[in-house]
């Protein structure tokens, strides 16, 4: 066993053995401490790690050049899921482009439809009544709380914890339940669309995101009984894949990796979209800058987040599910029986699209993994000229060699699982 | 040159020796800077106007008009809640421009995938590689005269 010493026998006098300077010791890296590397001093190997290995949650290739267990050059390549998305923007009506936005990013389809909606609709100047800013928002949130469900799951099962995936598993299809319910779909929503929503509430809503909504709370309880004080969990998470604000920043990283470095930023506070600035919750930060902190920031995330949709079950307002835009939204069924003015929208609407005004617009918004923006550019056109997808995760896994260089092998599945990215929201 | 209505908004002030011109709509201001000029351009916005952090590069190909593209460059800055859109106009020709990375890293990716997707390439980029696609895959599939089905159908 290294470290341990023998009982030293009081008088003995033994003449010490002249080893040649060789320990069993092993040195053993302080919290945020990296091992320097002398060149040429020892053989490296060079490990080709992904695109299939479970841990990289999709198709991510890391390349990773060690020596014995620690990394000294990290290169990620990426693309293996690229499909080519914002060229197929490009032949499709704006409305169209929302079934796009949903395979993005699998795990966050109404976030996504709603950045591209709002995109849109800034550039129609589009005017939301509040009974679908307020869905949106609910909605919005309960793909948050989906997406930080999956990746605590996954994230755990990575780390060793095996059971902690089938309680978030449990919780998350629930909220499945609630999408399939407004939309039709569990996950390729479609929901959000360019003046309002899809369809209107469905019958009985309030009582199926009622019940999830009472019993979450304590279900994030049981998560944390599970993990927090967990002594493994602790051991495996805390001062591992630390990476400084600055790097972060320069970097271009954003979301809940920012907050658990104590940078309290979070566009639905900083440029409040869809009246998010009527909701009041709290942007949770922590200042370890570790996975053990991301891992609390995201937990407490969740807290606020049920809270938002509470708020927007209990205050719903009432009215119309889409804006007043006749030649924009759909018309009502039954108008469209009665009266020849919806017909010929509804035909022009379907057959050709609607004409947007020339210009380009950035919105970003808020996604459970960070910043999500849509550049948008019109022609004046039922087409988009050119849609850019800044997907948070891009941004995010850019950082990873910083993050890992210099740590070893068996942190980089930590680290990783604490970025929180999805592959397809990487390549697009 | 700067547009009339631009002249008292502090951000594009300070870009007014070399801004190209400038646009204010839907809330969201656009400078646009010549390509000789654009590190110039993002050094002050990073350094002096304290734009930290660089949202993401992307291009837009107005084929076949000429100058046919535009490199766009989204700024953010976090503590004043401000947002900043640098745009240069390149030649079909040869579309080349100064890389961003030595004022921010975050560049690197964005840039690679300009390069890949556009055909852009950026001067001094540390590591200019495709990263979508292929590395011996032809031609570049966002600019407009690629047909959406690919060049071998």
């Amino acid at each position: 066993m290294a470290g341990v010493k023998e009982p030293e026998v009081i008088g003995s006098k033994e003449p010490e053995i002249n080893d040649g300077g060789i320990t069993n010791e092993v040195e053993v890296l302080g919290d945020h401490e990296r091992r320097e590397h002398t060149p040429g001093a020892t053989r490296t190997m060079v490990l080709n790690m992904g695109p299939q290995h479970p841990s990289t949650h999709g198709v991510l290739r890391l390349l990773l050049e060690l020596d014995g267990e620690t990394i000294l050059k990290a290169a990620p390549d990426i693309g293996y899921l690229h499909t080519g998305i914002e060229k197929e923007f490009e032949v499709k009506t704006y409305q169209q482009g929302v079934t796009l936005t949903d395979r993005i990013d699998y795990l966050a389809p109404l976030s996504n439809n709603l950045v591209y909606c709002l995109a849109a609709e800034k550039l129609l100047g589009l005017e939301i009544p509040p009974l679908a800013q307020w869905t949106r928002v609910m909605l919005a949130e309960l793909t948050r709380l989906n997406s930080h469900l999956v990746w605590l799951g996954t994230h755990a099962i990575d780390i060793g914890a095996m059971s902690v995936f089938l309680y978030c598993f449990r919780e998350r299809e629930e909220i499945l339940r609630i999408f399939e319910m407004f939309s039709g779909q569990r996950m390729m929503t479609s929901y959000i669309r360019i003046g309002g929503l899809a369809l209107p509430h469905p019958r009985g809503w309030q009582k199926r995101v009622k019940d999830f909504i009472d019993i979450f709370p304590s279900r994030v309880d049981e998560y944390e009984e599970l993990l927090t004080g967990n002594r493994i969990w602790t051991g495996r998470t805390q001062g591992v894949g630390y990476i400084s604000l600055e790097d972060m920043l320069d970097l271009g990283v954003s979301g809940p990796m920012l907050r658990a470095a104590g940078l309290k930023i979070d566009l639905r506070k900083d440029k409040p979209y869809s009246s998010y600035e009527k909701f009041d919750f709290e942007v949770p930060t922590q200042t370890a800058n570790d996975v053990f902190a991301r891992y609390q920031v995201r937990i407490a995330e969740m807290r606020q987040s049920a809270r938002i949709v509470r708020q927007a079950l209990e205050g719903m307002p009432s009215g119309s599910h889409q804006a007043d835009a006749p030649g924009i939204v759909l018309p009502d069924r039954e108008k469209m029986k009665t009266q020849m003015e919806s017909l010929i929208y509804h035909f022009k609407i379907v057959t050709e699209g609607f004409r947007v005004p020339e210009g380009e617009v950035y919105s970003a918004i808020e996604s459970p993994r960070g910043e999500v923006g849509c550049y948008m550019v019109s022609d004046g056109t039922q087409k988009p000229y050119r849609v850019h997808w800044r997907g948070p995760s891009f941004g995010n896994l850019q950082a990873t060699p910083r993050m890992i260089e210099g740590t070893l092998i068996a942190d980089v599945i930590a680290g990783l699982g604490s970025m929180d990215f999805v592959l397809g929201d990487t390549d697009r | 040159m700067l547009p009339e209505e631009l002249r008292g908004n502090p951000t594009a002030a300070a870009f007014e020796d070399i801004a190209v011109t400038g646009t204010l709509a839907y809330g969201e201001l656009t400078v646009e800077v010549a390509p000789s000029s654009i590190l110039e351009a993002l050094g002050r916005a990073k350094n002096q106007l304290g734009f930290e952090r660089l949202s993401t590069v992307t291009g837009v190909d107005r084929y076949p008009a000429e100058p046919r593209f535009e490199v766009v460059y989204h700024l953010q800055a976090i503590r004043r809640r401000e947002w900043l859109r640098l745009k240069a106009r390149l030649s079909g020709e040869n579309p080349e421009i100064e890389s961003a990375f030595s004022v921010y890293r975050s560049a690197d990716w964005y840039e690679r995938e300009t390069f890949d997707l556009f055909g852009i390439r950026f001067l001094h980029h540390p590591d200019l590689r495709r990263i979508m696609l292929p590395d011996d895959w032809p031609g570049h599939p966002l600019r407009k005269d690629y047909p959406v089905t690919g060049e071998r159908y």
